[in-house]
């Protein structure tokens, strides 16, 4: 008999997306104020396997949705053979970006040395070795910081609008900051941060 | 020459043959291409999948490109026109090598739609009351306003458009939907009856479907563009013709500074179309 399924850690959160392939499978997690953002960002440098992840700098990121937006269009990329990056982790930091420049993506949109507020993706694609459980069990033992949700609420905390504005070309859009409504002003942003993405300098 | 054994007539794009939380469905076939509502990333998320199978006729490599040509372009006029504040859908995220793009589901239904059964609705009432029912609206009659005011709102959403640098090559009242008015959105003053109440021309103009659109601020292009329209209204609600002309000209020089010009283009590319239709 089957070991009935583990009830999943309470901060690694793993997300069923629509239009993916079972073999795929998603863990988020979000650290805010981490204190040890220089060793993280060493071991990606390092080219370090145990720490395949995509590790995005929040000040970059407004919402949920962008997130999973990264993370849907990598998963794609990667079906289609088609990666521009080493591997899928690297591709979903640069699938936040407008642009084909993927260095630059790599230093806008991922941790750097000084990121205070991370949010941490992992893909696992089957046949792998590994279960969330152990993912959780890296991050916690590797990732010095406080664990939050990833919700629009948290992020938002952690958005850098001066940086969102400047990399998704979003100076000039008069008729969004007009708008009274908060809700529906940054739903309308997140519409424009998610068509930069889609087009991705094409 | 039926086959029933046949599977699917339609085989899905590969991206909707993965498992999601509702089956995708069909809406439209058309020449090109094909619509499908389904769901983008979450299961609360509604999407417009538009999607451009290979065409067997045509060479295999001729018609990649085309196919990615056609989807890139769509969805950078999109995209521009959001950015502008044009109401159009969102992109939410493109695949140009597979042939499809997929867009923020609009709500509502399309303006020919909502046209259609005013029209019938309208001269039901009339045959009810004795008459034809086939009688020209002439926008003076106290039940007409809404209509009016759908008009003034077309006119408003292409002067805007136009006023931005985009032209959409294909306007239809298909390609244009009536979104219901959302929570915390501004309507506009204007262009919004609050008529009869029966609600089926109330909403926001949604301009969709920019396959055949481009960057142009060219005047002709924009005259041909309404008299497109013009024609297209012209063959499906022929008893809302002429209102149609005399309302869009007048509401699209509210919304755009250079009407002028283009209406007088649009006179005479009017002109041009008659010569035409007179030759036969
Ligand atoms: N974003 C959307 N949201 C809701 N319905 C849509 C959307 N885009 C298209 N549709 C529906 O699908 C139909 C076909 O889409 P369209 O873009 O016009 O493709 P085509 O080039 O085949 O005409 C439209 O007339 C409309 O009814
Ligand atoms: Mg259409």
């Amino acid at each position: 008999m089957k070991e009935p399924e583990k009830a999943p850690p309470a901060w690694l959160e793993t997300i069923r997306l629509e239009h993916v392939p079972e073999t795929h499978s998603v863990h988020v997690a979000v650290f805010k104020d981490i204190e040890n953002a220089e060793f993280l960002h060493q071991q990606l440098l390092g080219r370090n396997a145990d720490f395949e992840y995509a590790f995005i700098d929040a000040s970059s990121v407004v919402s949920r949705l962008q997130v999973l937006s990264a993370i849907f269009k990598s998963i794609t990329v990667q079906l289609n053979g088609a990666m521009k990056t080493p591997n899928i982790h690297s591709e979903i930091v640069s699938s936040l970006s407008p642009t084909k420049n993927i260095s630059e993506a790599y230093r806008r949109y991922g941790i750097t040395p000084t990121s205070k507020n991370i949010i941490v993706v992992r893909v696992l694609i089957s046949p792998s070795t590994l279960t969330a459980e152990d993912v959780e069990k890296h991050l916690v033992d590797n990732v010095q910081g406080v664990s939050r949700p990833l919700d629009d609420k948290t992020l938002s905390g952690f958005t850098d609008w001066s940086k969102i504005r400047k990399y998704y070309k979003l100076n000039g859009v008069g008729w969004v900051d007009a708008l009274k409504d908060v809700g529906v002003k940054s739903k309308e942003m997140e519409m424009l941060v998610l068509g930069g993405m889609s087009l991705r300098g094409l | 020459m039926t086959d029933d054994t046949e599977p699917q007539q339609f085989p899905l794009p590969a991206i909707l043959t993965y498992p999601s939380s509702k089956t995708p469905e069909l809406i439209t076939q058309g020449a090109e291409g094909r619509l499908y509502k389904t769901t983008y990333l979450l299961p609360s998320v509604p999407c417009a999948l538009k999607y451009r199978p290979p065409k067997p006729w045509r060479h295999p490599v001729l018609d990649a490109r085309l196919t990615r040509h056609r989807i890139l372009s769509e969805a950078r006029v999109l995209v521009k026109c959001r950015r502008e504040g044009v109401a159009v859908p969102a992109v939410y995220a493109v695949d140009e090598a597979a042939g499809w793009l997929a867009l923020e589901w609009v709500a509502g239904a399309p303006v020919r739609v909502g046209v259609n059964e005013w029209l019938r609705r309208r001269r039901d009432s009339e045959r009810a009351a004795g008459r034809g029912g086939d009688a020209v609206v002439t926008g003076d009659a106290p039940g007409d306003a809404d209509l009016v005011a759908l008009m003034r709102r077309i006119a408003g959403a292409l002067g805007r458009m136009h006023k931005v640098g985009i032209v959409h090559g294909d306007l239809t009242t298909s390609n244009m939907m009536l979104r219901p008015w959302g929570e915390g959105r501004e309507r506009p003053a204007n262009g919004h009856a609050g008529g009869q109440g029966d609600g089926l021309l109330e909403g926001e103009i949604v301009l969709i479907d920019f396959g055949l659109a481009g960057q142009s601020t060219s005047d002709e292009d924009r005259a041909v563009d309404l008299y497109v329209l013009e024609r297209a209204f012209a063959s499906t609600h022929p008893r809302a013709e002429a209102l149609f002309s005399t309302v869009l000209e007048s509401a699209y020089r509210e919304a755009f500074k250079q009407a002028p010009i283009v209406l007088k283009k649009l006179e005479e590319v009017r002109m041009r179309g008659r010569k035409r239709s007179m030759l036969g």
